[in-house]
C-alpha cells in the first residue's frame, strides 16, 4: 500500500519534471517581468505570449523598498520593473536602469504629454509612464461629522474624535509624506529637524491609529472597522462598489502625486523584448482592459477617452490641475535621510 | 469525565478548523468583501481559473514542495543511515548541525540561506535567485526532519537482519534495498509527509529565497498590497483543503481494506 | 543497525556537502556581517546598536512566553486524549491536526482576522446575543492568539508521540498500588511525558518569538517584534537596508534560543531519560 504511495507521488514528480521542463525549453527569449502584485488584468500575460511569442516570468512584490532591495542585492536579475516615481529617480542615479529605445515602443505616443519627463526622470529616457494618482483621505461620509471634513485637511488623521478608527499607512514613506505636509514643510526635505517634527506627529498620532495597514484598508473601510484612511485615490471606486458611502477628498495641505512607470534593468539581456513587452502594455485595448481591472488614472490617452465617462469624470480619481496646486511628487532623498527616516520609523514602531 | 475530555478535544478542533470553515463558507461569496457575506456564487472560482498569475504560483508552491520532499527524503534517508553507525564525537557533530535549521527560527535561516545566495551569485556570473534557490531553500530546511523521523526506525532495527542477508550471500546494496528499507519505510514515509507539509506551510522561507522566475503561492498573495485580500485565494484554498480531504479518505479507506485482510503488521504512518 | 565501512561514509557525503554548504557557510556569513561594517572593515558597532531594541526583544520574548505556556496547558489534555483513543483512530486525529497546515499559514491567518474584527464573526455573534461588542483585532492579545493557533499542532504532536510511548502496564501498575488519579498524573504520567513536552515548547516558542507576519496581520502594524525588524534590516522596508545590523540581531536571537534550548535540555535530562524526538 505504501509502495503505490510512493510510486504514485514518483509519477506525479515526474510528470511535473516533464512539464516544467517544457515549459522552460526552446531558444525563445523568457521576460522577467517584476510587478506590483495584481497590477495587471487577467489574461494579458498569455496575450502577449500568443503575439509574440515570448514567454513571460510574472512575479510580484508588495513594495517599493522590496524591489529595491531584491535587485541591489544582485541576486536576482528582470527585465520589466515597475517602481515608483522616487525609486525611479534613486534607479537612475544608481546607473541601474537601461536608456530606452522608444522606436521600439511607438506606442509612447499615447502617453499624455503632462505624464512625460516629470521630476523623476526629467528627460525621459528610462521610463514610460504606467498608472499615476495622488493620496487622497477616505472617509465614511455617514459617521464622519460634516464639520471635520469642511477643511479638507490632513489634520482629520489626528482628530482625537475618531481615535481607534484611524488608519495609517504602514510604509514610512507615505506616513511621513502626510506628516510634514501637515506641518507645512517638503515632502522631500532635507531638514532633519523637520523629520524630526514630522516624526514626534506620527508618535502623538499612534494612540489615535487602529492599525498601520497597507492592503487591508480596503476591508477596514468597506465593513466599516474604520471610518478614516489615507489611500490612493484609484482605490475609490473599488471602495464604493462595496460601501457606498465612502468618500474621500484631497487634502488641501497637498497630496502626493505618485506614478508607478515600467522601465527596463541594466542587467537585462532582453532589452528589444522587453521593450516590445511596455509598448504591448501601452497599446490602446491593452491599456484599456489593466485601466479597467487596476482603477488607478492611466497615462494613456487614447485608452481613457475608452473609459466608462464616469471615471474619468471623477474629481478625485482624475483631478483637474487646480486641485493639485499643492501636490508634490516623491523624489529620491539623499542616503542619509532615507536612514534617518528609516531609524525614525523604527522608534515609532517599536515603542 | 470522559465526556468533559471529548468536548474539550471537540473545541480544540474547532479551533483549529474554524478559520478553514470561515475560508470556504467566504469562498462562495458574491461580494468581494471579507467581512460581509452578500448572496452564494461562484464567481471567485471562475475568476481564479483565468488568472494565470495565482495559477502559475500554485504550480510553484506544489512542483517545490514535491521536489524538495522527495530530495530531502533520499539524501536524508541515506545520511540517516550514515549517522546511525557512526559513535561518539563525530555522531553528536552531525546532529548538533542535522539540529541548527530545526532549531533556528525560520526567519534566521531564511536570512542566512539568502546572505548566502546574495554573496555568491553576486560574484560568479549567470546564475540568479530563483527556481533554483527557492528549491535548495526548501531541500534544507526539510533534510532534518526527515533524519529525525528515520533515525529512530534504525535504531529501532535489529541489524542482525541485515547480516544474516549478507551471510546469505545477498550483495551489499541488494540487502540495504530488500532488508534496511522496507524495516524503516514507515520512518521514511513519515519523513516525507513531514517535508512535504511544511514546506507547503512555508512562507518566510520562500518569502527571503525566491527571485525572477518563480514565486511560491504565498509570496504572490503577500505581494497584493496594491489590491484588497481577493476571495479568489479562498477559492483556491478550499479547492486544495477538499482535494487534500478527498486523498485522506481514499488513503484511509485502503488502509483499513487493508488492515482487514491483516496484511498490515506495522502500526502505519504517524 | 551497525555496519561502518566505506559504503556508509558514501552514503552520507551528498548531506555532509549539503548541510556544509547551506547551513554551515550561511550561518558563519551571518556571524561576519554581523562584526563587520558595511566596507568590510571589523565592528563592534552592530552588536552595541542591538541595546536599542532591548524593549522589542523583551515584548517578543513576552508574547511568545504567554503563547507558549496557552499552547502547553492546551494541547496537553488533546495530546492525553488521542492518545488513549485506538490505534486507527488516532491515527486519523493525528492527521486532522496535520491537516489545517495544509493550507498556508498566511491563508489561515488573513480568516483570523475576518473571525476577530470589530465587525467580525465573532462580535456580530455576541451583538446578535445582545452583548456588548469588543475589540481583539490589533492588539497583542490577537497576536498571542495567532500564535496559538499556528503553532499548537507543534505542541499537541510530541507530546502525543511520548504518550504513546508510555506502556499502559506502568500506569496499571501505579494504579494497583493504591496511586489515585491525580498522583498518577504527578508523579507518573507528568514525568514520563516530560521530553515530548520540551520538544513541544521548543517547538513552538522559537517560531513565535521570530515571527513577522503574525504580528503584521492580526496586531494592526502597532505590535513591532524583533522579526519585524529583521525583516526590515533585509528587505529595507522602512527605506534602507542594512545586512549588518541585521545580521547582528538574528545572531542575538540564535544565542538567545541556544541558551534557551539548552537549559531545556539539562531540565530534560534532570526530569526524564531524554531521547523524546522533536518529532514523532
Amino acid at each position: 500500500m505504501k509502495k503505490k504511495v510512493l510510486s504514485a507521488l514518483l509519477c506525479v514528480l515526474v510528470l511535473l519534471t516533464v512539464a516544467a521542463a517544457s515549459g522552460c525549453g526552446g531558444k525563445s527569449a523568457v521576460l522577467n517581468v517584476y510587478n506590483w502584485g495584481v497590477y495587471i488584468a487577467p489574461g494579458v500575460i498569455k496575450q502577449f505570449k500568443k503575439e509574440t511569442g515570448i514567454k513571460v516570468n510574472y512575479t510580484t512584490y508588495d513594495s517599493n523598498e522590496a524591489l529595491y532591495s531584491k535587485i541591489s542585492s544582485g541576486a536576482a536579475s528582470y527585465d520589466v520593473i515597475v517602481p515608483s516615481d522616487y525609486m525611479i529617480s534613486r534607479m537612475i542615479e544608481e546607473d541601474m536602469l537601461a536608456e530606452l529605445n522608444f522606436d521600439n515602443i511607438p506606442n509612447f505616443q499615447y502617453i499624455g504629454d503632462s505624464y512625460k519627463s516629470l521630476e523623476y526622470d526629467s528627460e525621459n529616457k528610462y521610463s514610460v509612464p504606467y498608472t499615476w494618482g495622488n493620496t487622497v483621505i477616505f472617509y465614511d461620509k455617514t459617521k464622519v461629522d460634516a464639520e471635520d471634513i469642511a477643511e479638507q485637511s490632513i489634520d482629520l488623521l489626528w482628530n482625537k474624535k475618531y481615535s481607534g478608527q484611524i488608519l495609517m499607512f504602514d510604509n514610512p514613506r507615505d506616513a511621513f509624506g502626510l506628516a510634514l505636509k501637515k506641518l507645512g514643510y517638503s515632502m522631500n526635505t532635507t531638514n532633519k529637524s523637520e523629520w524630526e517634527a514630522a516624526a514626534a506627529e506620527l508618535k502623538a498620532q499612534k494612540p489615535l491609529v487602529q492599525a498601520y495597514v497597507m492592503d487591508q484598508i480596503y476591508d477596514k473601510m468597506i465593513s466599516g472597522e474604520a471610518l478614516i484612511a489615507p489611500y490612493y485615490a484609484g482605490d475609490l471606486l473599488v471602495m464604493q462598489a462595496d460601501n457606498p458611502n465612502i468618500e474621500c477628498y484631497i487634502p488641501k495641505e497637498g497630496a502626493n502625486l505618485f506614478a508607478d512607470a515600467m522601465c527596463v534593468l541594466k542587467t537585462s539581456t532582453h532589452k528589444a523584448e522587453a521593450e516590445m513587452f511596455i509598448n504591448f502594455m501601452c497599446r490602446t485595448d491593452i491599456a484599456v482592459k489593466n485601466a479597467e481591472e487596476i482603477g488607478y488614472a492611466t497615462p494613456q490617452m487614447e485608452a481613457r477617452s475608452l473609459l466608462d465617462p464616469s471615471i474619468t469624470s471623477n474629481r478625485s480619481i482624475y483631478p483637474p490641475d487646480e486641485d493639485l496646486v499643492n501636490a508634490e511628487i516623491f523624489i529620491n532623498l539623499p542616503p542619509d535621510i532615507t536612514r534617518l527616516q528609516s531609524s525614525l520609523w523604527t522608534d515609532i514602531k517599536k515603542d | 469525565m470522559k465526556f468533559l475530555s471529548r468536548l474539550y478535544t471537540f473545541l480544540v478542533f474547532g479551533f483549529l478548523y474554524a478559520p478553514i470553515a470561515v475560508m470556504v463558507v467566504y469562498s462562495f461569496n458574491s461580494e468581494k468583501s471579507r467581512t460581509n457575506f452578500g448572496t452564494f456564487s461562484l464567481r471567485w472560482y471562475i475568476e481564479l481559473f483565468s488568472d494565470s498569475v495565482i495559477l502559475k504560483s500554485l504550480y510553484i508552491s506544489l512542483v517545490v514542495a514535491v521536489l524538495s520532499a522527495l530530495i530531502a527524503t533520499v539524501i536524508g534517508t541515506f545520511a540517516a543511515v550514515g549517522i546511525d553507525g557512526m559513535k561518539g564525537a563525530m555522531k553528536k557533530a552531525y546532529l548538533t548541525v542535522n539540529n541548527i535549521p530545526v532549531v533556528n527560527p525560520d526567519i534566521v535561516t531564511a536570512i542566512s540561506m539568502m546572505v548566502l545566495f546574495v554573496f555568491f551569485i553576486t560574484r560568479i556570473n549567470g546564475l540568479n535567485m530563483g527556481f533554483g534557490t527557492l528549491l535548495i531553500a526548501h531541500i534544507t530546511f526539510n533534510i532534518p526532519y526527515v533524519i529525525l523521523s528515520v533515525l529512530p526506525k534504525l535504531r529501532g532495527m535489529d541489524s542482525n537482519i541485515y547480516h544474516a542477508a549478507l551471510d546469505l550471500g545477498c550483495p551489499p546494496t541488494k540487502s540495504f534495498i530488500k532488508v534496511v528499507i522496507p524495516e524503516i519505510l514507515p520512518g521514511i514515509i513519515t519523513g516525507f509527509i513531514m517535508a512535504f507539509t511544511l514546506s507547503l506551510d512555508d512562507f518566510v522561507i520562500s518569502y527571503f529565497n525566491s527571485g525572477s522566475t518563480a514565486q511560491t503561492l504565498p509570496v504572490t498573495i503577500y505581494s497584493m498590497t496594491k489590491r484588497p485580500y481577493s476571495p479568489k485565494i479562498n477559492a483556491l484554498s478550499t479547492l486544495l483543503f477538499i482535494s487534500v480531504m478527498l486523498l485522506l479518505v481514499v488513503v484511509n479507506a485502503r488502509q483499513s481494506a487493508g488492515e482487514k485482510r491483516g496484511s498490515d503488521k506495522r502500526k502505519g504512518v504517524r | 543497525m551497525n555496519s561502518g565501512g566505506v559504503g556508509k561514509r558514501l552514503t552520507i557525503a551528498p548531506y555532509t556537502l549539503w548541510m556544509s554548504v547551506f547551513v554551515v557557510v550561511p550561518i558563519a556569513l551571518v556571524i561576519y556581517y554581523a562584526f563587520t561594517d558595511g566596507h568590510g572593515r571589523l565592528t563592534l558597532e552592530n552588536m552595541k546598536s542591538i541595546a536599542d531594541y532591548g524593549k522589542t526583544f523583551f515584548m517578543s520574548i513576552k508574547l511568545a512566553l504567554f503563547s507558549t505556556a496557552i499552547c502547553l496547558l492546551a494541547a496537553y489534555p488533546v495530546a492525553y486524549g488521542i492518545s488513549r483513543f485506538e490505534a486507527r483512530r488516532q491515527q486519523t486525529t493525528i492527521m486532522l491536526v496535520m491537516l489545517p497546515m495544509w493550507m498556508n499559514f498566511l491563508i489561515r491567518t488573513y480568516a483570523w482576522m475576518t473571525i476577530l474584527e470589530g465587525n467580525g464573526l465573532i462580535n456580530r455573534l455576541v451583538r446578535a446575543f445582545g452583548g456588548e461588542g469588543f475589540s481583539i483585532i490589533n492588539t497583542n492579545g490577537a497576536v498571542v492568539l495567532g500564535m496559538v493557533y499556528n503553532f499548537l499542532p507543534y505542541m499537541i504532536l510530541p507530546i502525543y508521540t511520548v504518550l504513546t510511548k508510555i506502556d499502559k502496564s506502568t500506569i496499571e501498575a501505579a494504579q494497583d498500588l493504591g496511586a489515585n488519579k491525580a498522583s498518577i498524573f504527578r508523579r507518573v504520567l507528568l514525568p514520563m511525558s516530560v521530553p515530548g513536552i520540551i520538544s513541544g515548547i521548543t517547538m513552538v516558542f522559537v517560531p513565535a518569538v521570530s515571527t513577522f507576519v503574525i504580528s503584521k496581520l492580526l496586531g494592526g502594524g502597532k505590535t513591532f517584534l524583533i522579526g519585524d525588524i529583521i525583516e526590515n534590516y533585509f528587505l529595507g522596508n522602512t527605506g534602507s537596508v542594512d545586512y549588518n545590523i541585521g545580521a547582528a540581531l538574528s545572531l542575538v536571537l540564535m544565542a538567545l534560543i541556544l541558551i534557551s534550548t539548552t537549559v531545556m535540555n539539562h531540565f530534560d535530562k534532570d526530569m526524564g531519560e531524554g531521547g523524546g524526538g522533536i518529532v514523532g
